[in-house]
């Protein structure tokens, strides 16, 4: 391969010339310290070249060899319990091999090429295929299944598949085409990062992602193969949303991107997922889950590059027919890269210096998300769930990567500090935040949970509402002046805040919330209200009623356990009805 | 063979453009000699065919274009370790200032530092214990934590750092404890102040020190943090210490950043700082960590001044999104003499559920810790319409949160500089404070814990 001469050296940006033959976007291995950069911008035989690693020590003169590839991922059996930095290199490898720091240039493997695994051929010889066909399956962990998929390109009859034992990058199918040139298919393909895997046909996603969070469960409900914002300032609990969402959300395979964030974060991942328990499998979370980390410390163009490394990732699953949910925590980080290195290049700014393009690249990221009809004959269908957390700069939303986020994302789970301050966790703002899935979700809901449930929901909303309003009364003359009727509106939405939407993501059961779980919490409430109105409307107190011992179990009810929710909320119910005929009696009001 | 050039073709401020230079490395130091012999560093920041822009460390003056001479190392700033560092002071480049003779290294460290391998990492989870109820108690620090203290003018910042420093202890036996201190543009009575605390306590002479005077080059406060995180590495990993490292102030580091920054005339992002002042904060904060098989760990706790208060300056905001939470100043509870003034409300730390609980604190400790904030969250709602409305507007219920709100700040965060409590002692604060409201109201503490710890009347 030609080689290069680097011209200049400004931080992770480099120029060299004797470029003329490398093409847009391909890899190049920078002096002899072998960086990986990336061309980003071509000008007669200068190449304009981002580098993902240090380049301190790096001057004119040195030499840049081409790869002529485009910066591609390795896809495979091998890829989850994984965690990756920035460019698909595994973390725990370097770890191995330069102990606690990640020195430069040093090259592992992106999947294990020794390791042998089991392929179990789903085709046989003669059958004919075409690009996504599966023709076989490895167990990659205990729980799913590596799906082999021809890749894009072949097609024709098979002359010959192995089964039995063999590395990702062995020949185990050899495929004829209509010309008479065979190919050879290995478990392992490439594809580039920047570049949307291809499938049959893209569809509007309807079912729904189950998260246990009752928050958005319930009322901001995400579609499989949606698209979704988290912006909040710091401190208002964006990363605990995620996590919660990438160890309880019921997707087959989660792909979470530490994007510039701290190191600790991903550490906690690492040394919690493995001893998680997944309810519906039964098995360690860590077994459904890929990370990839680029830390703040590391270097910021790789940054640049882990939201695609992540998503390209996240599309081979989703191209097996998975359910895949991607994380990535955070987006504004991912934009705070591309505004650097357009800085570099000396391009014009657009709003507070970011590039002009920053709103297009986003919506281009998003836009990967959605319920597909994959590639291959058996019309599977998989989904991929987008959901990417926003730091804006001081918590304000007016900033252009909140903004451009939310002009493409379907769900907006807006985070509020006063909340957070609060400790009403998560600080999902229930008043700003939407869904617009909201359709799909109630459709849903009337066939997997109940059409009360849509209507108690909705109803819970408007109290929500209704309390806000009378908030600012309350505040200016006082809860005395307050009528009753309306000072059970005050009650009841107090008990939606503080025993509903609140959830402790740290309780071992609190933490995660049926469907089931959360109908009958709301059945409780609403029974509250309906038995508190006519207790306060036939003339009880209503700091007298408030003090009904049930009314503090119903504010513990959400820490039963899920196999005792039925028996133990029946008792709550009993207790109420009791209790509340009881007030009455007493107060001779039957 | 070296080469020195003369060929300096401008410097403006803190930077400097020297030509025909070959075989120039981004990132790599040099040395400036000037005319009168003087030798001042510098490094390069953008490095072409035939040019080199460099960024001074030093002062500009006295520079002369014709006759100052520079030489490239060919290495980056490195800050020379040894166990002899212990007791020294420094300068913001890694001189020794304290009259004493220089301290011969065992070796030298690039101060730039790696990014660290999160597969190497450790989460942190010990608990430390710093005296301060409002900290143990309700935003408990743990070893390895980054736990900045986001003060204003005025506040006694300083104060709450140093009876961090002198209290703060490992529950377990024998632990080497280290102080690194970075002072990064502070007045010299600041600077006093902490010297003379740390050697009233005798704390001197397991302390590194490294000092940067509002006086001195305002480009040295780059290097000043760096320095001492290479300290603190080099006293946690190889000599197996615990160390908490304190660097004040981090906004004058920003400043200093900026300076540059404007100089290369870079975009400008917020208030004028560079758009990679986070990246840039994170190479600082994210050094802070526990390694695995390593003893030793470094924890941080830099402390900046908010200008106006405003948490939502760059400096304070960008901090929140590296760091595992932070220590917020109170003007108002200052200026009531309650010291030392924690806005519980407003601080936060991250890593406290992982260091708290049986075996660590005590098992109420996760139940409590957030029965009080809810609890004094709501008083103070309470306090607010009180003084709105009136006391009698308020509801039986409301009134006795609002004198709860009140009991807690004398009682628990109010203890002054100087008392040191017990994580036991604070806990049992906080129960006889939650006490004082109907059981029912205690939602966030599991029964059990409320039957054996609720101090009935």
């Amino acid at each position: 391969m030609k080689q290069g001469i680097i011209t200049k050296v400004a931080g992770p940006l480099v120029i060299a010339k004797g470029m003329e033959e490398a093409n847009m976007f391909d890899v190049v291995k920078v002096s002899d310290k072998n960086l990986i950069g990336e061309i980003i911008e071509m000008h007669g035989e200068n190449a304009s070249i981002q580098v993902y690693e240090e380049t301190s020590g790096v001057g004119p003169g040195e030499k840049i060899v081409q790869t002529g590839m485009p910066l591609s991922v390795e896809l495979g059996p091998g890829m989850l319990t994984s965690i990756y930095d920035g460019i698909q290199r595994p973390l725990d490898k370097i770890y191995q091999k330069t102990g606690k720091n990640i020195e430069r240039g040093v090259e592992v493997n992106s999947i294990d090429k020794e390791r042998k695994w089991t392929f179990v051929p789903k085709k046989h010889v003669g059958d004919t295929i075409k690009p996504g066909d599966i023709i076989g399956i490895v167990q990659e962990t205990k729980v799913i299944e590596c799906r082999i998929m021809v890749p894009v390109g072949v097609e024709g009859i098979i002359k010959e598949i192995k089964s039995g034992d063999h590395t990702v990058v062995e020949d185990i199918c050899m495929v004829e085409d209509k010309k008479g040139k065979m190919h050879a298919i290995q478990m392992m393909q490439k594809w580039p990062v920047r570049k949307p895997r291809k499938v049959a046909k893209k569809l509007n996603p309807d079912d729904m992602l189950v998260t246990g969070q009752r928050v958005i469960d319930t009322f901001f409900p995400i579609a499989k193969g949606g698209t979704c914002a988290i912006p909040g300032a710091f401190g208002s609990g964006k990363t605990v949303i995620q996590h919660q969402l990438a160890k309880w959300a019921d997707a087959d395979i989660i792909i979470y991107v530490g994007c510039g964030e701290r190191g600790n974060e991903m550490t906690e991942v690492l040394t919690e997922f493995p001893n998680l328990i997944d309810p519906r499998t039964k098995d360690s979370l860590m077994n459904r889950t890929v990370l990839i980390a680029n830390t703040s410390d590391m270097p910021v163009a790789a940054r640049e590059a882990s939201i695609y490394t992540g998503i390209t990732i996240a599309e081979y699953y989703r191209d097996m027919g998975y359910n895949v949910a991607l994380m990535a925590d955070s987006t504004s980080r991912w934009a705070e890269a591309l505004r650097e290195m357009s800085g570099r290049l000396e391009e014009m700014p657009g709003e507070e210096g970011y590039p002009a393009y920053l709103g297009s690249r986003i919506a281009e990221f998003y836009e990967r998300a959605g319920k597909v009809e994959c590639l291959g004959g058996d019309g599977r269908i998989g989904t991929l769930t987008v959901i990417g957390a926003v730091s804006p700069a001081g918590g304000d939303i007016s900033e252009p990567v909140s903004q451009s986020s939310l002009r493409i994302v379907k769900v907006f789970w807006g985070l509020d500090a006063g909340l957070a301050a609060k400790r009403h966790f998560p600080s999902i703002n229930w008043l700003t935040s939407y869904s617009l899935y909201k359709e799909q979700a109630e459709k849903w809901e009337r066939e997997n949970i109940s059409d009360e449930f849509v209507s108690l929901k909705n109803e819970a909303m408007s109290i929500l509402q209704e309390e806000a309003k009378l908030q600012e009364i309350v505040q200016l003359v006082g809860i005395d002046a307050v009528s009753s009727k309306d000072r059970v509106t005050l009650e009841v939405a107090r008990i939606l805040r503080e025993d509903y939407l609140a959830q402790d993501a740290f309780d071992d059961v609190d933490a995660y919330a049926s469907s089931h779980k959360q109908e009958r919490i709301l059945k409780m409430i609403f029974k509250f209200y309906d038995k508190m109105s006519k207790a306060v409307l036939a003339g009880v107190n209503v700091e007298e009623y408030t003090k009904l011992s049930y009314v503090a179990r119903i504010g513990k009810a959400k820490f039963i356990e899920e196999e005792k929710v039925d028996n133990e909320f029946d008792e709550i119910e009993k207790a109420m009805e009791r209790e509340t005929d009881e007030i009455m009696e007493k107060g001779g009001l039957v | 063979m070296i080469k020195e050039y003369k060929t300096i073709q401008e410097t403006a401020g803190p930077l400097m453009l020297v030509e025909n230079v070959e075989n120039v490395k981004y990132d790599e130091i040099g040395e400036i000699k000037l005319q009168n012999g003087e030798t001042r560093l510098c490094k390069v920041l953008e490095v072409t065919e035939d040019a080199a822009l460099v960024q001074l460390f030093e002062s500009s003056s006295g520079i002369n274009l014709k006759e100052s001479k520079v030489r490239f190392l060919g290495k980056g700033l490195e800050f020379g370790v040894s166990k002899n560092i212990l007791g020294r002071v420094f300068n913001g480049m890694g001189k020794a200032i304290d009259g004493m003779p220089n301290v011969i290294a065992d070796k030298k460290v690039d101060i730039n530092g790696k990014p660290i391998n999160p597969a190497a990492r450790i989460f942190p989870s010990e608990f430390i214990q710093t005296g301060v109820s409002s900290i143990d108690g309700l935003n408990t620090l743990v070893i390895g934590q980054k736990l900045p203290i986001f003060s204003g003018s005025g506040l006694p910042h300083a104060e709450l750092a140093v009876q961090i420093a002198k209290q703060a202890k490992v529950l377990k036996e024998d632990t080497k404890f280290a102080v690194v201190f970075a002072a990064i543009g502070i007045p010299f009575e600041d600077a006093e102040y902490f010297t003379n605390s740390l050697r009233e306590t005798g704390a001197i002479s397991r302390s590194v020190m490294f000092i940067n005077l509002a006086n001195d080059p305002a480009v040295e406060r780059i290097s000043t943090p760096r320095m001492a995180l290479t300290a603190a590495e080099y006293l946690a990993y190889e000599e197996n210490m615990q160390v908490l490292v304190i660097m004040t102030d981090m906004t004058n580091y920003a400043e200093a950043l900026r300076e540059v920054s404007a100089a290369r005339k870079e975009i400008p992002g917020r208030r004028a700082y560079p758009g990679y002042l986070y990246t840039d904060l994170s190479t600082i904060y994210e050094r802070a960590g526990k390694i695995k098989g390593k003893e030793g760990s470094v924890t941080m706790i830099p402390i900046l001044t908010m200008p106006e208060d405003d948490k939502t300056h760059p400096v304070p905001d960008l901090t929140g999104y590296i760091t595992e939470g932070q220590i917020v100043l109170s003007r108002d509870l200052n200026k009531r003499g309650m010291t030392p003034p924690v806005d519980v409300l407003l601080s936060l730390s991250r890593l406290k559920n992982e260091g708290i609980g049986k075996g660590k604190t005590r098992e109420d400790h996760s139940g409590v810790l957030n029965q009080l904030f809810a609890s004094y969250a709501r008083g103070k709602d309470a306090k607010e319409l009180m003084a709105i409305l009136g006391e009698s507007a308020l509801s039986e219920l409301d009134r006795m949160y609002a004198k709860f709100a009140d009991d807690f700040e004398k009682e628990f965060i109010a203890q002054g500089f100087d008392a040191n409590r017990s994580i036991e002692e604070t806990l049992n604060i906080g129960w006889k404070l939650l006490s004082t409201l109907p059981k029912q109201e205690l939602k966030r503490i599991k029964d059990v814990f409320i039957d054996k710890y609720y101090v009935e009347d």
